[in-house]
């Protein structure tokens, strides 16, 4: 406990601090229903790790009946806010072992089961479930079970709580853990690790307890601090998605972002995806240096030896250990959304550092949290997982969850709403139907002799009168003899048009959505023309001609 | 060979790439962000490491100090050469309106002084540029309501905070899309708890402003909190006289409503050493979180920071 550190003098503090400063990062998620003691365990972590500060200490102590420290309170805050009816889906605490710093994502209750512990363990290294020993296994402790395998969390323990309560009978333990065992092996879980607590008492939490003599002595806390860190697995492929693109003069050109997996060295060959040109790592910058090689999750500043067009999207692996390129893919869905999935609407995916537009063509199952079976289904409503069959109008740069869960995973997001809707997890590619449903019989080239013209899409920045500029410069262009169209937002539509050669100008009054919107117009292939639309209609359509004379 | 480098990834080099990839992501999907600058020891964290996001090109945001006017004058100081030095654009709102009708922490109480000056001068502010986005610096670890805070903080048009709206956060997938008139507020170091910030301000030399380090200081005692008398429009009560003081500041805000702690930590090691031995909550000192249970989650909804 750091409580009771009392440093002598300097030489203590660097001690301390370099040890503070060598310290992992684990990702934690600890899973429990209502009364099986979840915030008990938490509270007890927390303030035996440190966790806690001695006026939040003294106001539980304060709070607690009796002599005992109720140490539930002290993720309190959580309770009084569901007095008040409000649920949040997930809280985060933090604390401090000796060779890691923890963050718990804290997943309150049963309301909501499904989604917040979807939330807390996408970025889990770890999961502690617990289980009543009093009501055994749960369909609530399989269903916690099935999800952390479903998000991929690595390390699985299950603490058998409330022991004190069975007189820490060895028969009921073994009971429990033959059972989960046979269960977890069916999830794929090659490894769980149990055990037999008091929450309450602080039995096998941070401290053995001569409570249970027949359990070999391992605490919770020390299988946290023994963890193999699962970023150590290495030897991942190099992905590289691309954030933010850095051009403070003509001279410097870097592509800034975070190593999602993999490590990347100066020298490397490197394959830009989608355009898939070649080229190689000419530097890896950062604000204290350049390095002779970076990994994940360092975010990074790369150049590369040639002048490859790269914009934000894009993606940066090695050759030999390329991602996949996907436009129809299988995937599993959380659902998180109040509204039903409809296969008729249009969603929003958000994969790596990319939205594209998509539909959830099909649900090929849903999972029957009760039986964890697989039932037929038209639909997912709010907590339900299933697998789907998306179409995305653009390929994701990505791999099997199971293999990245980085480039693996995505977020659907309502474009009417903006409501983050549900989580995905990539499966892989469709299989079958669907090839060339959308390929037309009529060429590029057919329409552009029939038109005289080839398609574009003219951008329109946001400002308040842009749908007048909007109208007027169709008019204008009409009057020019070229076959125009007007879309508002819908840069999907617009591409359409201009993908069958019109010149389709789409505009959106919000400034943000523009950005939306010209992201949407990246790397389709389509020519398009960003204007701004206070500039004068004439200096406009010379620069829409003139695109047009160099793409035609 | 890299599996021996990326197991060296300290949680604080974590942490810093975390929170870089969180200002970029802010930076390339929203039109016109803002980063709120506070002078505190969490603002010169958060921009340091929004200067290490972007290098060697300049921010790409400007940064917003909503001042209410009675921050200590140390602080003002500091703003301004740190701007300077490292040219940095600054925005500084007032609340004007508030000012002209002479809102001050001693005749209106913390919570009315708090909305008018901070609240409402921030989302003025906010408005009156346009800003779709703006980084905050605060931490999870700090206040109970900020435990379940997003990284992505969605704000609607009128600046409110809703709870039951906060958008769930997978992976390190943010959904930062809005419509007109709203915005969000991003908090890239959630995950930093405040020994982690002054590990990092050691460890990467980054100057705060002098207050956080122990002098002595003219002080009276009210209420239990030292409050230091920094200028003249400082209030007495009866009673009340300004005395030397060897003491230092957790946090920094107006300085009538700053409660200093008795303090030797002259330097970042000695405040680390202190904060190690003496495990107080640093929200302790703010008067304002004590104006009543829940006060902190109450002045978010209304658009607080």
């Amino acid at each position: 406990m750091t409580a009771a550190l009392q440093l002598q003098d300097k030489k203590d503090l660097q001690r301390f601090l370099s040890e503070h400063y060598e310290k992992e990062l684990l990702r934690l998620v600890v899973v429990g229903s209502v009364d099986d003691g979840k915030s008990t365990l938490i509270g007890r972590l927390l303030y035996e790790c440190n966790g806690l500060f001695e006026d939040q200490v003294a106001a539980v102590k304060r709070a607690s009946a009796g002599e005992e420290i109720d140490f539930s309170l002290f993720t309190d805050g959580l309770r009084a806010e569901r007095e008040q009816g409000i649920t949040i889906d997930v809280a985060y605490r933090y604390f401090s072992t000796r060779r890691r710093k923890v963050i718990v994502a804290d997943t309150p209750g049963h309301l909501q089961y499904t989604r917040n512990m979807a939330t807390g363990a996408s970025t889990a290294d770890a999961a502690v479930i617990l289980v009543d020993a009093r009501l055994g296994i749960l369909p609530q402790t399989r269903r916690h079970a099935y999800i952390a395998s479903l998000l991929g969390i690595p390390y699985l323990a299950v603490s058998i709580n409330k022991m004190d309560l069975m007189d820490f009978d060895h028969g009921v333990y073994e009971r429990l853990t033959t059972e989960f065992n046979a269960f977890a092996r069916t999830l794929g879980f090659e490894q769980v690790r149990y055990f037999p607590i008091s929450a309450r008492g602080g039995d096998n939490i941070t401290q053995p307890s001569a409570r249970t003599p027949w359990h070999d002595g391992e605490t919770l806390l020390g299988w946290l601090e023994s963890l193999p860190h699962q970023r150590r697995l290495d030897g991942a492929a190099l992905r590289f998605p691309v954030q933010y693109v850095l051009r403070p003069n003509l001279d410097y050109r870097g592509f800034a972002g975070q190593l999602a997996s993999g490590t990347v060295r100066v020298g490397d060959e490197v394959v830009v995806f989608p355009s898939k040109r070649r080229t190689h790592i000419a530097a890896i910058d950062t604000f204290d240096g350049s390095l002779p090689e970076a990994s994940a999750p360092s975010s990074v500043t790369l150049r590369l030896a040639d002048e490859v067009d790269v914009s934000r999207g894009d993606m940066i692996a090695h050759a030999e250990q390329p991602p996949v390129a996907l436009q129809d893919l299988e995937a599993m869905l959380v659902w998180f959304g109040e509204e039903r999935l409809d296969t008729s609407r249009r969603y929003l995916v958000k994969h790596t550092s990319k939205y594209v537009p998509a539909h959830i063509e099909q649900v090929l199952w849903r999972k029957d949290l009760e039986a964890l079976s697989e039932v037929p289904a038209e639909s997912l409503s709010l907590n339900d997982i299933g697998k789907v069959r998306i179409v995305c109008k653009r390929p994701l740069i990505c791999d099997p969850y199971q293999d990245n869960r980085k480039t693996g995973a995505f977020i659907v997001v309502d474009p009417l709403t903006n409501d983050t809707v549900a989580a995905g997890m990539i499966l892989g590619a469709a299989g079958g139907q669907g090839e060339g449903e959308t390929k037309s019989l009529i060429s590029a080239e057919e329409r552009r002799a029939r038109l005289g013209q080839s398609g574009a899409v003219i951008l329109l920045a946001g400002t308040p009168e842009v749908p007048e500029s909007a109208r007027r410069l169709e008019r204008a262009l009409f009057d020019q003899g070229r076959h125009v169209v007007t879309v508002r937002g819908d840069a999907e539509a617009a591409l359409a048009l201009a993908g069958a050669g019109l010149l389709a100008i789409l505009y959106t009054p919000v400034p943000q959505a523009r950005l939306a919107l010209r992201d949407q117009l990246r790397g389709t292939g389509i020519p398009s023309v960003e204007l701004d639309p206070t500039h004068d209609l004439e200096r406009q359509v010379k620069q829409i001609l003139d695109a047009q004379e160099t793409t035609s | 060979m890299s599996e021996t480098l990326s197991a060296r990834l300290s949680h604080l080099a974590v942490l810093e790439a975390e929170s870089i990839h969180i200002i970029r992501e802010t930076a390339a999907e929203f039109a016109n962000p803002v980063m709120l600058y506070s002078i505190g020891k969490d603002s010169q964290v958060l921009l340091h490491l929004a200067r290490k996001a972007f290098h060697p090109a300049p921010l790409p945001f400007p940064l917003l100090h909503v001042d209410t006017t009675w921050k200590f004058r140390a602080m003002y100081e500091f703003r301004d050469s740190f701007t300077a030095k490292h040219g940095l654009k600054l925005i500084v709102h007032q609340n004007k309106k508030a000012l002209s009708e002479g809102i001050n922490p001693f005749d209106h109480g913390s919570q009315k002084y708090t909305h008018a000056m901070k609240t409402q001068s921030l989302l003025e502010a906010l408005s009156l540029h346009g800003f779709d986005a703006a980084f905050g610096g605060a931490r999870r670890d700090e206040e109970k309501s900020r435990a379940k805070e997003r990284v992505y903080s969605f704000r609607d048009r009128h600046g409110q905070w809703e709870p039951r709206k906060q958008r769930p956060e997978l992976w390190n997938l943010y959904n930062g899309r809005i419509d007109a008139g709203e915005s969000m507020r991003v908090f890239p170091l959630s995950n930093w708890t405040e020994l982690d910030v002054w590990h990092y301000v050691l460890k990467e030399r980054i100057p705060v402003v002098p207050l956080y380090f122990a002098a002595e200081r003219p002080v009276v005692n009210r209420n239990g909190q030292w409050i230091m008398v920094d200028d003249e429009r400082m209030r007495l009560r009866p009673g009340e006289r300004p005395t030397p003081k060897r003491v230092r500041f957790r946090t920094l805000g107006c300085y009538p409503l700053s409660g200093a702690i008795e303090s030797s930590a002259e330097t970042v090691e000695d405040v680390i050493t202190e904060m190690l031995e003496a495990r107080v909550s640093e929200r302790q000192g703010r008067l304002i979180d004590h104006d009543e249970e829940g006060s902190m989650e109450l002045k978010k909804r209304e658009g607080y920071f």
